[in-house]
């Protein structure tokens, strides 16, 4: 996909890799989310989305090598996340921040980047021709890079109906999916992303591979 | 008749059956009958009050009433099977009116506050209203000073309340309803005085979750009422004793039969139109069911599911011409215009009601004597169950007309007709209790009171269902309200329950306690949308996975009109009236149960034995004698396997008539199997009677691969994977609290307090594969979806005995499978002209003789 004329490569698990840059992004990985729902008295669900996210991070660090690496805001499902993690959870995050150059993002679930555990806090980041933060601004520059909406994408084909988590862009602006284990996502027909893309855009569904399908197919 | 009991026998008078007791008619003896002097015992129990009611009434009490209520006054506990018409519903309270009205002479009315005596629970909230009405008629006849109340979901909540603090002598009520009550943290107090408990329809409770649920709730209250008495009143079941031991947590009961009613008169519908080789629709014969219909006073039309009810009163009121009043009936509708047919029924003022299971059970409709099922029955205790409808008496016999839908169904309609007239029964034995419900109830019992993990264990074991529980497993549901039960990783706070120092535990929170409440019961409906006209009334509900295939514009069935689907709104899906004839969006016609496993060994003998098909109908008995010549009839006890060409597919068609989910099952299992033997399978289709793969390469050594080792790591790997164990993983998660039901207006509010129970299952699958609502799961899937248990017996059953056919082209008894290919994801109407094409090219190949 190409957006304000760089060149990126979506992966089908939702983490956007950009190659000239060697910079990989990952939004809304909502850490601790299973424990801040049990803490409200829901659940609990099994508490391993933090171990699960973190795999899949490291997963993408081994295999792509980057040298910075953008958790793209809501890295923590709330401001008590960083003290829920456990000595595990805590130290393989370390590990994370150490080999790359890990850029966290501050969003609305989480404004006060975590301390202990290494990495650099910034509203906003700019490499190139884009620009990284967490919400998407309606006014944005070309280029702009955010999370937050969690996108996800749903077609009827033959009456059979598939959702799925996907990046939606239209060459212009990218949001991205969430990342996290236990994140869900909102519809990109809804109104929330009209203001958005106020043209057809494409939705990068995620699976296998990624799919590019045309706003215009896409079913609400 | 017979009283049973541990094996010894009480003989009881036999009597010739008289008129029961919950019925409209009060004259059922006309003065040249005279009311027949009893042969037996006087009626010395019954109090000179009842005994004139009954007299009043021309009535004379009967065995089974007589004999139960002195079980009752030897302080036991009993199950009475008796048919429906039977007078069971008078049995069963009969007793508790007897106590209370002697009561009333002891201690006067008003000079203590009453405490509850009886409690009734049946399946439908419905039933228990109706029963209550039935109720009101003694009690105000004999003057007798007794308070009688329903409770259900939609009573008031201040109602509830006193009921709680001021009970009624008599609540009618729901296992729901049950549930949250010995969840109250005065439940003991509440249940002290309690003297029996009536269960009605217990053979359609028992082995559902439901049933589990009402079991643990009883268990409860066993030990809350000491000498509590348990009456079940249970339709005809092919096991009574294992239902009599069922019935009592910790004790034991006494069996007692009512007399069996007339046989009814059960045929098969012989349509002289052309019957259909596959299909659901029975669009053949429904001139024909009309015609039945105006010759009837009033007819229930059963259907196995919803979509086939709207389709069948679509098409019946487009033959209608004489405008005869029918109506339509099924559990999506408007609970108004439920009401609205049921009072119609009641009054006498409808001739027909095209109805699915919803009016299966007990309610009273009055005047009808027909039934109709549309479609095989499946099972012979629906049958008789649907049949009873009719002529709810004893002394005259229910008259019911099988419809067969295609020519399969010919055969076990048939088979069904042979069953009902040996009296003979299908009957599966229940299956353990599920797991979730015990988590629930865990919950529940540490709103009440604080328990042990000891007490808590005995009093489960004691219910039917747990019987065979294992401490461990025990262990581990409780280790799964308590803290999550997650070995890998604990959560620092608990959960549902707390344990104290003291190893008592109770209820965490408020917020759990409320929780609890909000989210009891284990019906676990899809998730569903409004129906609405425009900006006006709402015409029912409809399931989200329906209307989420629809696109703008689309039309289909529901509420007996054509609708055009406009958009979705909030949780309403908005329509408008359609002028088209014909819907878009076909349904699927499947049906919704298995086909039994005792009527499915009928219709395989049926096939086996040429003699037996002169009765049938002539094109069926043609189309198996063209079978017999092209292939062969498979004997008993033989699996027959077809091979041949079509097209450039090579196709594999094996009859174990097990139902569609075992040949589901089978599918799965065998193609992944060809896959690795190379026969590049392609795709499978299951009917309710056969199984039929097409692959890229002619397969071979074929008992091979219906070897019983597919059961072992195929299964794993497949299950693993499957979207059936996510559906089926949602639902155990809801029941035992691990997610929570979405109610309706708080969803704006819930996005980040729920996740998607596919994400929670597959972060659990890789993280705790042997956490124990993975493995309540699994044993669900296992029955409800795959029905392995089935496979596994049939794979047993068949090895060595499987008879290969290699054919030039398809057989006649491969055409209705056949025809089902492609049927499944239909969309539009124009895949059905293609099926239509395809059909009748099928059938000349076959039926070519030479």
């Amino acid at each position: 996909m190409i957006v304000n004329g760089e060149r990126l490569e979506g992966q089908p698990n939702g983490a956007l890799w950009w190659p000239a840059a060697r910079l990989l992004v990952v939004s809304d990985l909502h850490f601790e989310k299973g424990t801040a729902l049990a803490r409200r008295g829901h659940g609990p669900l099994p508490p391993f989305d933090t171990r699960e996210t973190l795999a899949r991070i490291e997963a993408l660090v081994a295999a792509l090598g980057p040298t910075t690496l953008i958790a793209l805001g809501d890295s923590f499902h709330d401001e008590q996340g960083p003290a829920t993690l456990d000595g595990e959870e805590r130290a393989r995050i370390r590990a994370l921040t150490a080999v790359t150059d890990w850029v966290w993002i501050t969003g609305n679930h989480d404004p006060e980047p975590p301390r202990d555990l290494g990495g650099r806090a910034a509203p906003e980041v700019h490499f190139g021709g884009l620009h990284f933060r967490h919400e998407p601004r309606a006014d944005a520059e070309a280029g702009e890079v955010a999370g937050h909406l969690h996108p996800k994408a749903a077609v009827s084909v033959r009456g059979r109906r598939v959702t799925r988590a996907c990046f939606a862009t239209d060459g212009r602006r990218l949001v991205m999916p969430a990342f996290g284990a236990y994140t869900g996502g909102l519809n990109v027909l809804d109104r929330a992303f009209a203001g958005l893309f106020p043209g057809p855009f494409h939705a990068w569904m995620l699976g296998d591979r990624l799919r590019a399908v045309a706003s215009t197919r896409l079913s609400g | 008749m017979l009283i049973e009991h541990a094996g010894v026998r009480y003989p009881f008078p036999v009597v010739e059956p008289v008129a029961p007791f919950m019925m409209e008619d009060p004259a059922p003896f006309t003065p040249t009958q005279p009311v027949p002097q009893d042969r037996g015992r006087p009626p010395a129990i019954l109090p000179p009050r009842f005994a004139d009611w009954f007299a009043g009434r021309g009535w004379r009490i009967r065995d089974h009433q007589a004999a139960l209520l002195d079980v009752m006054a030897a302080g036991r506990s009993a199950l009475l099977i008796a048919p429906t018409g039977g007078g069971k519903t008078l049995a069963g309270f009969l007793p508790s009116l007897v106590a209370l009205s002697r009561r009333d002479g002891r201690a006067k009315a008003g000079t203590a506050p009453r405490r509850l005596h009886t409690l009734y629970l049946s399946p439908l909230k419905a039933l228990a209203v109706d029963v209550a009405r039935n109720l009101e008629d003694p009690v105000r006849e004999m003057a007798l000073d007794i308070t009688i109340e329903t409770r259900s979901g939609d009573t008031k909540a201040s109602k509830r309340q006193r009921q709680f603090v001021n009970p009624p002598d008599i609540l009618l009520t729901t296992p729901e309803q049950l549930a949250l009550m010995v969840a109250y943290r005065d439940s003991r107090r509440f249940f002290a005085a309690l003297d029996t408990v009536i269960i009605d329809e217990f053979h359609a409770l028992r082995g559902s979750k439901r049933g589990d649920l009402m079991m643990l709730g009883l268990a409860r209250l066993v030990r809350l009422a000491p000498g509590l008495r348990i009456i079940g009143l249970s339709a005809t079941v092919a096991d009574p004793d294992a239902a009599r031991q069922a019935l009592v947590p910790g004790g034991e009961a006494v069996l007692v039969r009512g007399a069996d009613g007339v046989l009814p008169e059960v045929t098969v519908h012989d349509s002289g139109a052309r019957i259909p080789w596959a299909g659901h629709s029975t669009r053949h014969a429904l001139a024909e069911v009309l015609a039945a219909i105006a010759k009837a006073r009033t007819a229930l039309v059963f259907v196995n599911t919803r979509s086939q009810a709207e389709f069948v009163f679509q098409t019946l009121w487009r033959l209608n011409d004489d405008n005869l009043p029918i109506a339509l009936h099924h559990g999506s509708l408007a609970p108004e215009q439920r009401r609205k047919v049921e009072a119609a029924m009641v009054a006498g003022k409808l001739r027909a009601v095209v109805c699915t299971s919803t009016l299966d059970l007990g309610i009273d409709w009055g005047d009808v004597d027909l039934v109709v099922q549309l479609g095989a029955p499946k099972g012979i205790a629906r049958t008789l169950q649907r049949i009873g409808r009719a002529n709810h008496r004893l002394d005259e016999p229910s008259r019911a007309i099988l419809v067969p839908s295609n020519r399969f169904e010919v055969l076990e309609c048939e088979a069904a007709v042979e069953a009902v007239a040996e009296r003979a029964l299908d009957g599966e034995e229940p299956p353990p209790g599920g797991l979730d419900v015990l988590a629930q109830h865990l919950q529940g019992l540490g709103c009440a009171e604080p328990f042990t993990a000891d007490a808590a264990f005995a009093e489960v074991r004691s219910a039917a269902p747990y019987r065979d529980l294992p401490r461990e497993t025990f262990d581990r549901v409780l280790d799964f309200v308590t803290t999550g039960g997650y070995a890998l990783k604990a959560y620092p706070q608990y959960h549902r329950l707390r344990r104290n120092r003291d190893g008592l535990y109770r209820i965490a929170t408020p917020t759990a306690a409320r929780q609890y409440r909000m989210n009891v019961g284990t019906i676990i409906e899809a998730p569903m949308l409004k129906v609405r006209l425009g900006r006006g009334r709402v015409l029912g509900e409809i399931e989200e996975g329906f209307i989420e295939q629809l696109a703008i514009g689309d039309t289909f069935l529901f509420a007996g009109e054509v609708l055009r689907f406009e958009g979705l709104r909030e949780l309403s899906a908005i329509v408008s009236r359609s002028r088209s004839e014909d819907p878009k969006i076909p349904s699927y016609m499947g049906g919704k149960f298995p086909l039994s496993t005792f009527l499915a060994e009928r219709v395989r003998r049926m096939i086996a034995e040429p003699g037996q098909h002169r009765g049938l109908p002539k094109q069926v008995a043609e189309w198996l004698r063209i079978q017999a010549w092209r292939s062969i009839l498979p004997r008993a006890g033989e699996l027959l396997v077809e091979t041949f060409p079509r097209g450039r597919k090579h196709y594999m068609v094996a009859y174990p008539f097990e139902g569609r989910l075992a040949h589901q099952t089978l599918g799965m299992l065998l193609t992944r199997r060809m896959e690795r033997a190379g026969f590049q399978p392609l795709g499978f289709v299951a009917s309710e009677y056969a199984l039929a793969v097409w692959s890229l390469r002619e397969p071979h050594d074929i008992p091979a691969l219906f070897d019983e080792d597919m059961l072992g790591d195929d299964l794993e790997a497949w299950l693993a994977e499957s979207s059936l164990m996510k559906r089926t993983f949602r639902n155990v998660a809801l029941i035992a609290g691990l997610i929570e039901r979405r109610h309706p207006g708080a969803e704006k509010s819930g996005r980040q307090l729920t996740v998607s129970s596919d994400l929670i299952y597959d972060v659990l699958r890789s993280h705790e594969p042997d956490h124990v609502l993975l493995e309540a799961t699994r044993a669900d899937a296992a029955r409800g979806l795959l029905d392995i248990a089935r496979l596994a017996e049939m794979l047993r059953r068949i090895r060595g005995h499987i008879v290969t056919r290699r054919l030039d082209r398809v057989s006649p008894l491969a055409v209705p499978v056949m025809l089902e290919i492609g049927r499944e994801p239909v969309h539009g109407a124009a895949q059905d002209a293609l099926i239509d094409e395809v059909a009748d090219d099928l059938i000349a190949e076959a039926t070519r003789l030479l």
